[in-house]
């Protein structure tokens, strides 16, 4: 089928091309992400991402020290100094004392103070401020400055998120929720599973229609109800409430993956199992658990990533307390509270994907072997 | 750490007690139809035709429970008043048909429907297409897919940053404002501009669901007879003939299932609408509406149950699609 031969080169060609400029648009967003969560706030937040490997320009003020006690005198001249700028940071390409004009001196350079004093300011950022007589001013002297200088990066960001901003223990909350939500259905889910494949009962069909029916039903029309229901039998909003709610919602999925799965398993290992005498209950346990552990798996993995990721239920079936609150809703606080703060926002987002992006790279075997059997042959 | 153990606590009684229902059950069951003595035959019909039974109730009982019993309680709910107390007809019904808000995200809804499952099935089709015969193929597939793994809120966050506006003459550290210009354009508040800031909001549900729809596609692309191919090259059709006369043909039904798979999805959109805008400047939508009449300010039941049933009526075509597709497989 590689025929035609001339064009077929630029065909190649036009392929690669393609191809990878699709995986730039599919994987540049999160990169940008990733990148931006480990640079230096301030940097961040005057300066796109794609340029963080190279210096940039910044502008920006020191404010020295109450001029009466930092003052010193040194043979009959009194004498400020101090740096502008943290150690090994950059490069001083202006500076002034107004905020109108940061870059009026080149380094070097001497300028006049209002209040009296003359101020220099040396490439690398160190100032000195003279005067014949002392000074008086009880307010710092106000030094502006136009820098060039080198990228920073640093993980303070992620250490601010995890602790001031509550994520850490959104994480743990996350954590809390999912992993029962992702056991617990399986088990109930299998059995079904196996019921609805090998054994033979009237009204199998109309179960099995309405597992698929309900695949597709919003979560939407279960929030009032249950919530209701919850508050009525005692759970209220809590963990037991949304462990409960995610067995529920994924079951479904869960039954029809794995009947699929189980269905397809060959009907000679289980007659023959009868035939010896093996009980459902034995057949299931020796023969098919262990079969269906590709389908297990993928299951696990679809409910692992959608109650990780999940927000609605959530915000629905949980309170809103530092002790429940999970990532995702974190996250959306801070989209309000902390609109600007990008440092924030990018090491929060980034904490709250990396373990789904784990488990994605780790089992993307069983995820799309589970995404086939539930597409396409089912429906 | 209590939470932890907790946590561990439930697993292990949850998991503990599905296990000892099932063996306790099982047991029972045969202690009671024992399969041997003068009754064996019969005891064993009888036991067979209940275990089924056994092996089905804790999941007919949660889904009964969890999600048939509050379909039907919804039902009734978009009937009565705020409170759920007093009976009111179709009210609520009659309340949205007049409503501004409720317009706009039915129309919404309807775009985002058209949009969203054409542009992931299409860029899906695209890239399983292209990564079909290559040798990086499947590295190429992995990061294409990367974005499934993402929840809607964190890519909110990712898209939203290169959304970011900052005013004329500021640097730029949004991308496509960057990019924007740098091509000689005025820096744009994108997402708040009416009516074109729905498309950056599907942008991202595209970006996430094209690797669903390539993933299958690209199996179902796998699956296609050679011999189909072959007989189309001798007789002198291009790669893209190939393409779109032998291979998409072969593929509709695979393709049909990806569409209505992301059309289900589409249509109880929320995280993305809820974390991008909150529906402001136009970009309201039916799951984020009900959100905002059933919990924010004065909870009003009756009509957020109202807006569920309209998503549960748009869901109903697909559901009955789906189950004369599953009922025809068994066959």
């Amino acid at each position: 089928m590689e025929g035609i031969a001339g064009t077929r080169a630029r065909l190649v060609w036009a392929i690669n091309l393609s191809v990878i400029a699709l995986v730039l648009l599919w994987t540049v967003p999160t990169f940008g992400l990733l990148v931006s969560s480990f640079r230096d706030k301030d940097q961040l937040a005057v300066s796109g991402w794609w340029t963080s490997l190279t210096a940039s320009e910044q502008s920006g003020f020191v404010r020295t020290a109450a001029p009466v006690e930092a003052q010193r005198n040194e043979g009959g001249e009194w004498v400020i100094d101090g740096t502008l700028l943290p150690e090994g940071g950059g490069r001083i390409t202006g500076f002034g004392t107004s905020s109108r004009s940061p870059d009026a001196f080149a380094p070097g350079a001497a300028a006049e103070l209002r209040d009296g004093g003359m101020l220099r300011v040396a490439e690398d950022g160190s100032y000195r401020i003279t005067a014949a007589a002392p000074f008086e001013a009880t307010r710092g002297i106000r030094i502006f400055y136009t820098a060039v200088e080198p990228p920073r990066f640093t993980t303070d960001n992620y250490r601010e998120v995890l602790t001031s901003e509550g994520m850490g223990r959104a994480f743990l909350n996350t954590f809390t929720v999912t992993i029962p939500a992702t056991i617990i259905p399986i088990l109930i889910a299998a059995f079904a599973a196996y019921a609805l494949a090998w054994m033979e009962f009237p009204g199998r069909a109309l179960l099995i229609a309405a597992v698929v029916g309900l695949l597709v039903v919003p979560l939407q029309v279960a929030f009032i109800p249950l919530l209701r229901l919850h508050n009525e039998i005692g759970i209220g909003k809590g963990y037991l409430g949304i462990w409960l709610a995610h067995t529920g919602f994924g079951l479904p999925l869960a039954i029809f993956l794995l009947r699929n799965y189980i269905a397809g398993l060959p009907r000679e290992i289980i007659e023959s199992a009868r035939v010896d005498g093996a009980t459902d209950f034995e057949i299931f346990r020796r023969i098919i658990l262990p079969l269906s552990f590709p389908a297990l798996a993928s299951f696990a993995i679809f409910q692992f990533l959608w109650v990780w990721n999940d927000l609605l239920v959530a915000k629905v079936f949980l309170g809103a307390g530092d002790n429940q609150m999970v990532m995702t809703g974190r996250i959306v606080e801070l989209l309000g509270s902390r609109g600007g703060n990008w440092e924030i926002l990018t090491a929060s987002a980034f904490i709250s994907i990396l373990v789904p992006l784990i488990v994605f790279f780790a089992m993307q075997k069983y995820l799309v072997r589970g995404l086939l059997a539930g597409s396409v042959k089912g429906g | 750490m209590e939470q932890i153990a907790y946590a561990s606590l439930t697993i292990v009684i949850g998991v503990g007690g599905c296990v000892a229902y099932f063996l306790t059950s099982n047991l029972a069951l045969d202690a009671l139809f024992p399969p041997r003595g003068p009754h064996a035959g019969a005891n064993i019909n009888r036991a067979n035709a209940i275990r089924p039974w056994l092996f089905l109730f804790p999941a007919i009982f949660m889904l009964g429970l969890y999600l048939l019993y509050p379909a039907v309680y919804s039902g009734i709910l978009s009937l009565m008043d705020s409170g759920g107390e007093t009976f009111v007809g179709l009210d609520n019904y009659a309340f949205l048909a007049r409503d501004a808000k409720f317009q706009e995200s039915l129309r919404n809804n309807l775009l985002w429907l058209v949009v969203v499952p054409a542009a992931a099935t299409l860029f899906g089709l695209l890239a399983a297409a292209l990564t079909d015969r290559l040798k990086w193929g499947a590295t190429a597939q992995s990061l294409i897919f990367m974005p499934m793994a993402i929840s809607f809120v964190g890519a909110a966050v990712i898209w939203k940053f290169i959304y970011d506006y900052r005013g004329e003459g500021q640097e730029q550290i949004g991308v496509l404002n960057a990019l924007w210009v740098a091509l000689g354009g005025e820096p744009q508040a994108w997402v708040t501009i009416p009516f074109w800031n729905n498309f950056f909001l599907m942008a991202i549900l595209i970006w996430i669901q094209t690797g669903f729809a390539m993933v299958i596609l690209s199996a179902a692309l796998k699956g296609i007879p050679e011999e189909t191919i072959e007989a189309a090259i001798i007789d002198g059709a291009t790669p893209l003939q190939v393409f779109l006369k032998i291979k998409v043909p072969q593929i509709w039904g695979t393709i049909a299932v990806v569409w209505t798979t992301i059309t289900v999805l589409v249509l109880k959109i929320f995280d993305i609408v809820f974390a991008m805008t909150n529906g402001q400047w136009g970009t309201q939508v039916l799951a984020n509406y009900m959100y905002d009449w059933m919990f924010r300010g004065t909870p009003d039941f009756g009509r957020g149950s109202a807006i569920v049933m309209v998503i549960v009526a748009l869901v109903i075509p697909i559901m009955i699609w789906n189950i004369r597709n599953a009922r025809k497989e068994m066959r």
